[in-house]
């Protein structure tokens, strides 16, 4: 198990050498820099600023200089909120993100697996119908169309909650509900499926046959077992979830990382977005590694795989 | 409509895929409405927008944001343009993009994973690896960074996420290559002297057919949802042109006053993806034959 957690960090470095140096790459390519304004900026002036960042060295120094500042763990100056370092940046509103993201997972798992387990076991009564139903609905609602339309019925029309914000502790319900709703739905259908696979085993049938209740046949047995694909997901789901952040946090007007991620996208700020990147990038190497050592926990059969 | 014993006496019979495979997509209930659905929005979004009698350029300021009425069905935005319009045109973007940019990744897709599947190895090893490299983002992240890059044209918008979404696609054609290649026709083939280019193209592609026709259904929704997604931040096609996330965005910004901005593109939007997938799912019923006989 530790060698499977040496090997893995081992794999994330040159992965995360080929991110911080494709994004090198990129920005260097990009058209126009940081500090283009529709004025004109005395040369004098653009030297000096050039100079400041670093700017003015050639181009192999530039990134060697930018690889040894990764390394340190220093993502760099942000060129639009001067004054500011990108990890200042990421430090003050990751926090933010990263609770809107538990919240939401909370959400997708407290609503999803219930859902499927028990679709499973209405296996071909109207009852699945109505709950996979609702499981479909929440997949084709993406969020930019979902966290809108719940604004609109739980704070324009009900007036339980804001419409945006981040302040009380009701602001976290409907943008965890927003983010949460797609993965509850496909966990549901994940859940589902793995609950009708374990039913058919035979040791499900062992269990009934020694006379135990439905209710301990499914506790004790078969959901462990049926749980295996839901957690296998948990990793591709922290960076649905990440990706989804943008789109929540722009809505509800969230200081999270995500919409300082658009926000520098949009401006431009090379030096935001390359460290934002870069910083997702690890945080999501990190979360696959916690969900592989989970299942690992949780199935013995795959410890021996690697 | 069959009898199930006609059904099971048919099947016996010869016959090819693509027959099959439509007959057990049409008998498939939800994929039958997903698919009329979509292409009744596809013909709404084409043909609609020429029996409406407002332009989507012209602006009437002078009514400024009306509900839904007689004259404007879905009512019009603050400019006075009138929704309907804008919102079968924003769909023609939408789905245009999503056809566009699935054809680039099944292009990429299939040719890179035909080519690591078939000759293993190193190569295959060095071309997975850079799959894997740039699967460790999110689609969305890459997609945003492309556009920060390259611009915000549509072109380029579509270009961005064909580049992404052919990863799958590559994973998904080099695993059943490696498969197809084991497998003794192909043996047959390279003893009859037949150049790689040809067994790629007269052996193998033919049997990638069914599993690179359902993800390919699958991957159009994906990609409308990813441009709305970038369109709705604000970081893809750009104003005036409309697609339907920008629409959702400008509805989501006046949602309090002016309600139907959001609802109808809205609609519109998830009614698409809502039939696409339901399609995917039904060809992908159809089409595997480990799937076959379940419900």
């Amino acid at each position: 198990m530790y060698l499977l957690i040496l090997r893995r960090l081992l794999q994330a470095i040159p992965t995360l050498w080929v991110i911080a140096s494709a994004t090198f790459i990129l920005m260097q390519l990009t058209p126009g820099g940081p500090f283009d304004t529709e004025k004109d900026i005395p040369e004098e002036v653009q030297a000096l600023i050039n100079a400041h960042y670093g700017l003015d060295l050639p181009r192999h120094e530039q990134y060697f200089r930018f690889l040894e500042q990764r390394l340190r763990g220093d993502f760099g100056p942000s060129y639009k909120y001067a004054g500011w370092d990108v990890d200042e940046i990421i430090a003050q509103s990751f926090p933010v993100s990263m609770e809107l993201g538990l919240y939401a997972l909370l959400v997708a798992l407290t609503v999803g697996t219930p859902i499927g387990v028990l679709a499973a076991l209405r296996h071909n009564r109207p009852s699945e119908s109505v709950l996979m139903g609702f499981a479909m609905l929440g997949i084709c609602l993406p969020a930019f169309v979902l966290g809108p339309i719940l604004i609109m019925v739980f704070s324009m029309q009900l007036g339980w909650f804001n419409p945006f914000g981040w302040n009380t502790p009701g602001d976290r319900v409907l943008p965890a509900v927003t983010l949460g709703l797609f993965y509850a739905a496909y966990i549901a259908r994940l859940a589902r499926s793995g609950m009708l696979d374990v039913m058919r085993l035979d040791y499900i049938r062992t269990a009934r046959a020694k006379g135990l209740a439905q209710k301990a046949v499914v506790m004790r047995h078969a959901l462990r077992t049926a749980l295996y694909p839901v957690v296998a997901y948990l990793g591709p789901a922290v960076a649905g979830l990440i990706s989804g952040s943008f789109v929540v946090e722009t809505i509800f007007f969230i200081p999270g990382l995500g919409s300082f991620f658009v926000n520098s996208a949009f401006n431009r700020d090379s030096t935001m977005v390359m460290g934002t990147v870069l910083f997702y990038a690890v945080l999501i190497l990190f979360f696959n590694l916690l969900v592989d050592l989970i299942q690992m926990w949780m199935n013995p059969r795959t410890r021996h795989d690697d | 409509m069959m009898t199930r014993l006609e059904r099971e006496q048919a099947s016996t019979d010869a016959r090819s895929l693509g027959r099959d495979a439509w007959e057990q997509l049409c008998a498939n209930r939800m994929a039958r409405i997903g698919g009329s659905l979509f292409i009744g929005i596809v013909l709404l979004c084409l043909i609609g927008p020429f029996f409406v009698p407002h332009s989507l350029e012209t602006t009437q300021l002078a009514y400024g944001a009306q509900a839904p009425s007689w004259t404007h069905w879905f009512g019009t935005d603050e400019l006075g343009r009138d929704i309907l319009v804008r919102t079968l045109i924003g769909g023609r973007i939408s789905i245009g993009v999503g056809f566009a940019a699935t054809m680039v990744a099944l292009l990429i897709g299939v040719v890179y994973g035909m080519i690591a599947g078939y000759y293993g190895g190193r190569i295959e090893a060095a071309m997975m690896r850079f799959v894997d490299t740039l699967y460790a983002l999110p689609f969305t992240i890459i997609v945003i960074l492309l556009t920060v890059l390259l611009g915000r044209s549509i072109l380029l918008i579509f270009l961005a996420i064909g580049a992404v979404e052919w990863l799958t696609m590559a994973r998904i054609v080099r695993g059943q290559t490696k498969a197809l290649r084991k497998q003794t026709f192909v043996d047959a083939a390279i003893v009859g002297g037949a150049p790689t280019r040809r067994i790629l193209r007269k052996h193998i592609l033919p049997n990638l057919l069914s599993p690179v026709i359902v993800f390919t259904t699958l991957t159009i929704p994906a990609v409308i949802l990813l441009e709305s997604v970038i369109s709705f931040l604000g970081l893809g096609v750009q104003p005036p042109t409309s697609s339907w996330g920008i629409l959702i965005n400008e509805g989501a910004v006046k949602l309090d006053i002016y309600p139907w901005m959001l609802i109808f593109p809205a609609l519109f939007f998830s009614l698409t993806i809502f039939a696409l997938n339901f399609v995917g799912d039904g060809l992908r019923d159809a089409l595997d034959p480990k799937s076959k006989g379940e419900s």
